[in-house]
């Protein structure tokens, strides 16, 4: 099966909606197990762990969710393939550093993914666009009860489900959202948020989660500590954690447009520049300033841009998404060109930012609120 | 980003530390990295991804000696290395060593929250068992032996679903 027709376009992705999405890009919860024989998939030799992807794969491709799913192991993907994976969050990138002896299952409206032979012989997790955590965790909670009647799960009474990495053990599970924060980092009040999320026991992440940077003033927030608490109370306490995020959010972006209105509108203005201008733009940079771009849609700057342009550009504009579209291999500076050229096409509809929210165009609201 | 430790060069090496609630950063540059022997193999990883102290601990458990997972074959210094066990037979192997290990990183070191279905069952089977027993001791203690026979019966039948669900 090719991965480029599987995958949902990026326009469609990017229109999805959900709660908070203002401010919660996604939700997700991933859950680790381990077959009860057999070595974790760092210890085992390859024989072995080919036989476990052999077992569990079809246990998987069997359940009603995976109805139409894309199925492969990662030695048949090529490293484009594996990239766009990466890139869309739905697998790690150490996973795409596996080849035989490891799979990807994906179902057809990409909510649910799982890695076979990651870290752990299972890494299962649902997504859902905005904040719905709850929503997320019933979803992948119901797989794995589905998936425990035909697979025997390495579990103790005492240490719960057994994972490879202390760090995972229990409940095994991982709720994370991803939010993107142009406020608190504008603000400079982002060190003291991370700070005190840190403090309660939650890690703060860059875009593609462990030791990377945050990107386009996205952050990811997890729980850190598996063994001892029930799965729905860690779901329970990210959402209070998450409220409140949100509100200093937003409570940052009104108090930055009511203090320091030009300090906002100079930083958009000038991402909408370079953005819509530019003949040559690294990855990085793009996100750094499509993130003030959202920024400006959600305060009203862009009455005539379409929200979901921004979110597309995200996906679009990263590095084997942008080769996808192109036969030859691009190498870096080439795809800093085209990436360029890109921006230039899709941001020309776009007119410049106006000079104040709802100044612009009249009958439009500032907000998009009555 | 810089190294934290030159302030020149830029990080290409990011070092994260979490112990109890607290977390460590440390951002290096490849030569800072090698310097303070980040890519060494002597480099304990578990030291690295599970808290300073992690590999000792374990060490110290098992009074000096290398202990071996008669499942895998994994071995203590094989932790050191990665951080990670070998098979879920391990966590028995180094049960002593890790205790301190789980405390330390998480809320509790008793699971709670989801349990496999079928274990769900068995394990209420037996806690139903112990339970009837208990009775059934009472019961014949006093010499009540009417209820000792009810409760007799009801232990053949639970029993019998225990078997049962250890089948499935």
């Amino acid at each position: 099966m090719d991965l480029n027709q599987f995958l949902v376009s990026t326009a469609e992705s990017a229109q999805r909606k959900g709660p908070h999405d203002r401010i919660v890009m996604s939700s997700r919860v991933r859950l680790a197990r381990n077959l009860k024989d057999g070595a974790f998939p760092g210890w085992a030799k390859k024989p072995e762990r080919v036989r476990v992807l052999e077992l569990i794969r079809p246990a998987i491709e069997s359940l009603p969710e995976m109805k139409g799913a894309f199925s492969a192991t990662m030695d048949t993907l090529g490293p484009l393939d594996k990239q766009l994976l990466v890139e869309r969050h739905l697998i790690s990138r150490e996973h795409a550093a596996r080849s035989a002896g490891s799979g990807v299952i994906l179902n057809r409206d990409e909510t649910l993914c799982v890695m076979i032979n990651e870290e752990d012989h299972l890494r299962m997790q649902a997504l859902r666009p905005g904040l719905q955590l709850r929503q997320a965790w019933t979803a992948i909670d119901r797989l794995d009860s589905e998936l425990e009647r035909k697979l025997s799960y390495a579990f103790s009474n005492d240490l719960g489900y057994l994972t490879a990495c202390p760090t995972n053990l229990g409940t095994g599970i991982r709720v994370s959202a991803m939010l993107h924060l142009p406020g608190l980092v504008l603000a400079e009040q982002i060190n003291p948020i991370i700070q005190s999320v840190n403090k309660l026991g939650l890690a703060v992440r860059g875009l593609y989660g462990e030791g990377t940077e945050a990107l386009g003033n996205v952050f990811q927030v997890s729980n850190q500590m598996t063994l001892g608490e029930s799965e729905s109370s860690i779901v329970e306490r990210l959402e209070k954690v998450l409220s409140q995020i949100i509100e200093h959010e937003e409570n940052a972006r009104q108090t930055l447009l009511e203090k320091k209105p030009k300090t906002i509108y100079n930083h958009i203005g000038r991402a909408y520049g370079i953005l819509a201008n530019a003949h040559s733009i690294s990855s990085k940079e793009t996100m750094n300033l499509l993130s003030l771009l959202r920024l400006g849609v959600e305060v009203g700057l862009f009455p005539t841009m379409q929200g979901p342009l921004v979110d597309e550009l995200f996906i679009l504009t990263q590095p084997a998404h942008l080769q996808k579209q192109h036969s030859e291999k691009l190498s870096a500076e080439e795809r800093d060109l085209l990436r360029a050229d890109m921006l230039r096409e899709r941001l020309k509809p776009v007119s410049r930012p106006v000079a104040r929210p709802g100044g612009g165009v009249p009958g439009v609201d500032k907000t998009g609120q009555a | 980003m810089l190294c934290s430790i030159c302030k020149e060069k830029p990080a290409t090496v990011f070092l994260t530390d979490i112990k109890g609630d607290k977390m460590h950063k440390v951002d290096l540059c490849e030569d800072c990295a090698k310097n303070k022997g980040v890519n060494d193999s002597t480099f304990a990883l578990a030291d690295m991804l599970l808290g300073l102290g992690a590999s000792q601990e374990i060490e110290s458990a098992s009074g000096g000696v290398d202990v071996k997972c008669p499942q895998c074959g994994f071995s203590q210094a094989d932790f050191k290395k990665s951080g990670r066990l070998g098979c879920a037979a391990c966590y028995q192997t180094f049960a002593e060593g890790l205790e301190g290990l789980l405390k330390s990183m998480h809320k509790g070191t008793r699971h709670s929250g989801k349990v496999p279905e079928n274990l769900r069952q068995k394990r209420d089977y037996s806690e139903q068992l112990s339970q009837l027993q208990k009775k059934l001791a009472k019961a014949i203690e006093t010499e009540n032996f009417e209820a000792a026979a009810q409760l007799r019966d009801e232990i053949k039948q639970v029993n019998n679903r225990l078997a049962s669900a250890l089948v499935a």
